[in-house]
């Protein structure tokens, strides 16, 4: 009687790390609060999170300064004290990096001059052009996560779609803008989609795991590049590898007169997070990837083709990154240069990540990102603290996004509401 | 003599919630004293006070007449308590041996772990205590039931003579439940004194010498096994008359609906599951699968439901084919599934319990119009079935996760059984509910029969299939040994069948 099969007995669900962070990144607040708290609750962590990484900058900002150093070997309030100014000047020149000056803006606007206007906005709008490629590639892991999809892959995705978009803007010619435009910016997409196609459907078919082949996926991404632009899509006559110049009829519109470069790639990215969010929230396909993503036995169970699914998210995700691709051939760059992306895909994570994986959210980090990635450019400038230690500072917000107890103890805040149930519920419901 | 452990006075607040209320509870060294009550009722949150992973609001806990603080479980282990959880705490790549060691590890000089001395100390235990655990396995290879010794064995290691079992049976078939039995019987004689938390009448009345009650985190009603009846007992634990009988009208019997034909279906390791068996269920009446845990009843269930693929053979729903069906096809065409892993299986824990209400309609009108999901009628829909079925939530927007194990699974229910459906396949529906929810699940399921749909019953609970059913299949090793009319089905018979032995080939199978 003791030979009947091992047990299949329910044990306590068993969940991998990833699982458990999946469902860190993507859990909300409780529903069941009105709006404007559980908004409230979902932004608190994030919000001081950037705060306190900003306070860390400016600590390591102090530390690294010889000045204050020397300050402090004459005596401790002089050492604050230049503390202080070197963080100052570092943050004022951060911000005047990234938002212009006022008063440069309101004697430019009081004159009249577009010119001079234009000159006087320009920093601000390069923050802004920054803040493109990061809502696209923010948007891309934010839906691979959402979709229970770890997409590491996307800076690869965006080389696939810089290649398309460069090679349908350089190679079609008399087409209307109004063709060439959306035929150029769907290629990229089509391009990064087909870089996220493969993994997914290797995951489907095969089990293999997304995070390995993403990762695969962006060396041969960067490769290919390499070899394109070397060879097959090298500008005729150059020494350099470089791509031809793409078309005028495929370049993105700008929307002021020289210097300011911005375009309207910042509508498509907005439309593709009002987009995303619909299309993961509001539709019954949304409603198939996520319950793939959460809990793939129960969409088993409940008809969804769940292999289809990753498949289906692992092309959007790879589209919306090679979107990003895209809109820096089509709107900034104009051709398509060796490395020309530097680490928009890896920054998207932190993006997905700070967000919470909602596409407004991604907009909002997006940014957080693209204002200080082009603030510290003035910061170096003006003050000789690298361009570094913008990556310090978004290192810190993102550990303490992704821990969010340190937050919570630091400022005393309480746990959401419904986790706290959660911890309750065992005692006195699990009986 | 002074009893080995008191509670006086035990109160404990959670936020909107009078967990514990005054709880006073006495054990007698060398009893098993089992704390019976509901889901909710408060059992675990006493335990975890006693254990040290809460902090009491009022009262005081007295060991051996000594008021002891216990501010975490090493202290509640210093006092002697220890505790068995309902989920284990075993790490599986390591031998039983290392996981006994963790936290209290016997060492070399040097600091090196000293293996040997500690497998020996558990050999000892081990015969000393009847457990049969051998210190060399892996935890990963063993059996449920072993499992949960090994975590018997952990507490014995540290010495506890006062050990808390929280719902020990929940996880094991009714074997290895007779068999934890029979070990609490020898830890007690040897004088270790055992709290016993269930809420399963049975055990109460074949394992325990006392009995308390508890109820909305109050102590309703104590007793022994002698003077209760299960009867009793069940009442004091709802706090109203409960029917523990099923009633029904006898089966107005119609077509068939489910015909499974020569069916062949593999598991995991593609060894045959599901061998070759045959059987139809006609409408309005309820054809019960009985036999032990992994027989083949889990694969079957999924067979039919298109979760697993078939092998061989024919699963026809009203004439038509459904062998290579995919799980969607099957639901339209009026099939509803209550799965035997309520939250791995059935609904999506993070999800709103309004998602889980539509997890297999979303996508049909009226709750999605082209590409959108309609959340008004969505919203609509799940406040119907909330009140409709009882099902206890602040809202419809509340993720299914912070339920009760018995509203989960109302949750399933609803959503089952409000759809129009000619065949229901509920595999376990009862696993792990409290009294009340079994009552009204169970009642639920007579109701579908009644309204002539064809019901297929999964269950490993004897008492629930013989209650429930009006045939009987009984399931060893793949096979259907037999189908019986459940008026004839007594339990003995039932119970040789499920171990193999055909009454009629007794001599045949004998040496089995």
């Amino acid at each position: 009687m003791n030979d009947t099969k091992p047990q299949t007995q329910p044990e306590p669900e068993k969940k991998d790390a990833g699982k458990i962070f999946l469902e860190e990144v993507t859990a909300g607040p409780p529903k069941h609060l009105p709006r404007w708290k559980r908004r409230l609750q979902s932004a608190a962590v994030p919000l001081l999170a950037i705060f306190t990484g900003l306070v860390m900058g400016g600590v390591i900002i102090a530390l690294t300064s010889e000045e204050v150093w020397q300050a402090f070997g004459v005596s401790f309030l002089e050492g604050l004290k230049a503390a202080w100014q070197s963080v100052a000047a570092a943050y004022s020149a951060l911000l005047k990096g990234a938002f212009g000056s006022p008063s440069q803006i309101m004697a430019a606007l009081a004159s009249g001059d577009p010119k001079q206007i234009y000159v006087a906005i320009y920093p601000f709008t390069e923050s802004l052009l920054a803040t493109i490629p990061y809502i696209f590639a923010g948007l891309a892991v934010a839906l691979g996560f959402r979709s229970g999809l770890f997409n590491i892959g996307a800076e690869g995705q965006i080389f696939l779609g810089a290649i398309f978009a460069a090679f349908v803007g350089y190679s079609l010619t008399g087409l209307p803008m109004i063709l060439h435009i959306p035929l150029a910016f769907l290629a990229g997409a089509l391009g990064g989609g087909l870089w996220g196609f493969i993994p997914g459907w290797l995951k489907a078919k095969t089990g293999g795991h997304e995070v390995i082949n993403t990762i695969m996926m962006n060396y041969i991404a960067f490769r290919l590049s390499d070899w394109l632009l070397t060879g097959p899509m090298k500008r005729p006559g150059s020494f350099n590898p470089i791509s031809p110049t793409i078309m005028d009829s495929a370049m993105l519109p700008k929307f002021f007169g020289d210097p300011v470069r911005l375009h309207g790639g910042i509508i498509i990215a907005l439309g593709m997070a009002w987009l995303v969010n619909w299309f993961l929230f509001k539709t019954k396909w949304g409603f198939n990837l996520r319950t793939s993503g959460t809990n793939p036995r129960a969409a088993k169970y409940a008809g969804i083709n769940v292999p289809n699914s990753i498949i289906l998210a692992m092309f959007l995700s790879g589209a919306l990154a090679g979107m990003a691709g895209g809109n820096e051939v089509l709107g900034v760059n104009y051709n398509l240069a060796m490395a020309f992306s530097s680490g928009y895909g890896f920054d998207a994570i932190a993006i997905a990540l700070l967000a919470n994986s909602q596409p407004l959210g991604v907009v909002l980090a997006a940014l957080l990102f693209g204002f200080l990635r082009n603030g510290a450019t003035n910061m170096m400038l003006q003050t000789g603290i690298p361009i570094d230690i913008i990556s310090v500072i978004q290192a810190f917000i993102l550990v303490f996004v992704a821990a969010p107890a340190i937050i919570r103890t630091i400022y005393r805040l309480k746990k959401p509401a419904e986790a706290e149930e959660a911890v309750v519920a065992p005692s006195w419901g699990g009986g | 003599m002074a009893p080995i452990l008191e509670l006086r006075g035990i109160t404990k607040r959670f936020p909107g919630v009078l967990a514990n209320d005054h709880i006073d509870l006495t054990l007698e060294q060398g009893e098993v004293h089992a704390l019976l009550g509901e889901n909710g009722a408060g059992k675990t949150t006493l335990m975890n006070i006693l254990y040290g992973l809460y902090q009491p609001d009022e009262g005081e806990i007295v060991v051996r007449g000594q008021p002891i603080k216990v501010h975490s479980p090493r202290d509640a282990i210093a006092a002697g308590i220890g505790m068995v959880h309902q989920h284990f705490m075993l790490v599986p790549v390591f031998t039983v041996t290392e996981n006994v060691m963790l936290g209290d590890e016997e060492t070399r000089r040097g600091g090196f772990l000293d293996r040997r001395v500690a497998a020996e100390k558990i050999r000892q235990i081990s015969e000393q205590f009847k457990l049969e655990v051998d210190p060399d396995t892996y935890v990963r290879d063993l059996p449920v039931g072993v499992q949960q010794r090994v975590e018997i064995i952990k507490l014995l290691y540290r010495q506890a003579d006062i050990l808390i079992l929280d719902e020990p049976t929940a996880v094991l078939t009714p074997q290895e439940a007779d068999e934890l039995a029979k070990i609490m019987r020898s830890l007690v004689e040897q004088g270790k004194s055992i709290i016993f938390i269930t809420h399963k009448l049975r055990e109460v009345m074949e394992i325990s010498d006392r009995i308390t009650v508890i109820r909305r985190g109050k102590v309703v009603g104590a007793s022994t096994p002698e003077q209760a009846d299960q009867k009793k007992l069940a009442e004091m634990m709802v706090g109203r008359a409960v029917v523990l009988e099923v009633e029904k009208e006898i089966a107005q019997v119609g077509e068939t609906v489910l015909n499974v034909e020569n069916l062949v279906v593999l598991d995991e390791r593609h060894q045959v599951a599901v061998d070759d068996i045959s059987f139809e269920v006609m409408q309005g009446e309820v054809l019960g699968i009985a036999g032990v845990q992994g027989n083949g009843q889990t694969e079957l269930v999924e067979a039919l439901t298109g979760l697993r693929p078939t092998q061989a053979g024919s699963i026809r729903i009203s004439g038509k084919e459904i062998a290579k069906a995919t799980p969607r096809q099957i639901t339209e065409l009026g099939c509803a599934h209550v799965p035997e892993d309520r939250q791995r299986d059935g609904l999506v824990l993070s999800f709103p319990i309004s998602d889980n209400l539509v997890l297999n309609t979303y996508y049909q009108p009226p709750f999605s119009k082209g590409p959108n999901l309609q959340e008004g009628s969505i919203l609509a829909l799940a406040n119907k079935l909330i009140k409709e079925f009882d099902i206890r939530t602040p809202g419809p927007k509340v993720t299914a996760g912070s339920l009760s194990g018995g509203n989960q699974q109302k949750v399933i229910v609803a959503r089952e059984f409000s759809r129009p459906i000619k065949l229901l396949v509920a595999s376990q529906p009862t696993r792990g509910l409290d009294v009340g929810s079994v009552e009204y699940i169970h009642r639920r399921i007579i109701e579908k029969r009644d309204e002539g749909c064809a019901v297929l019953l999964a269950s490993s609970e004897l008492d629930e299939v013989m209650q429930l059913s009006d045939r009987i299949a009984v399931m060893y090793r793949g096979k259907i040994v037999d189908v019986l009319p459940a008026d004839q089905a007594t339990k003995e018979g039932i119970g040789l069948l499920m171990a193999g032995v055909h009454p009629e080939t007794v001599e045949a199978t004998s040496s089995d």
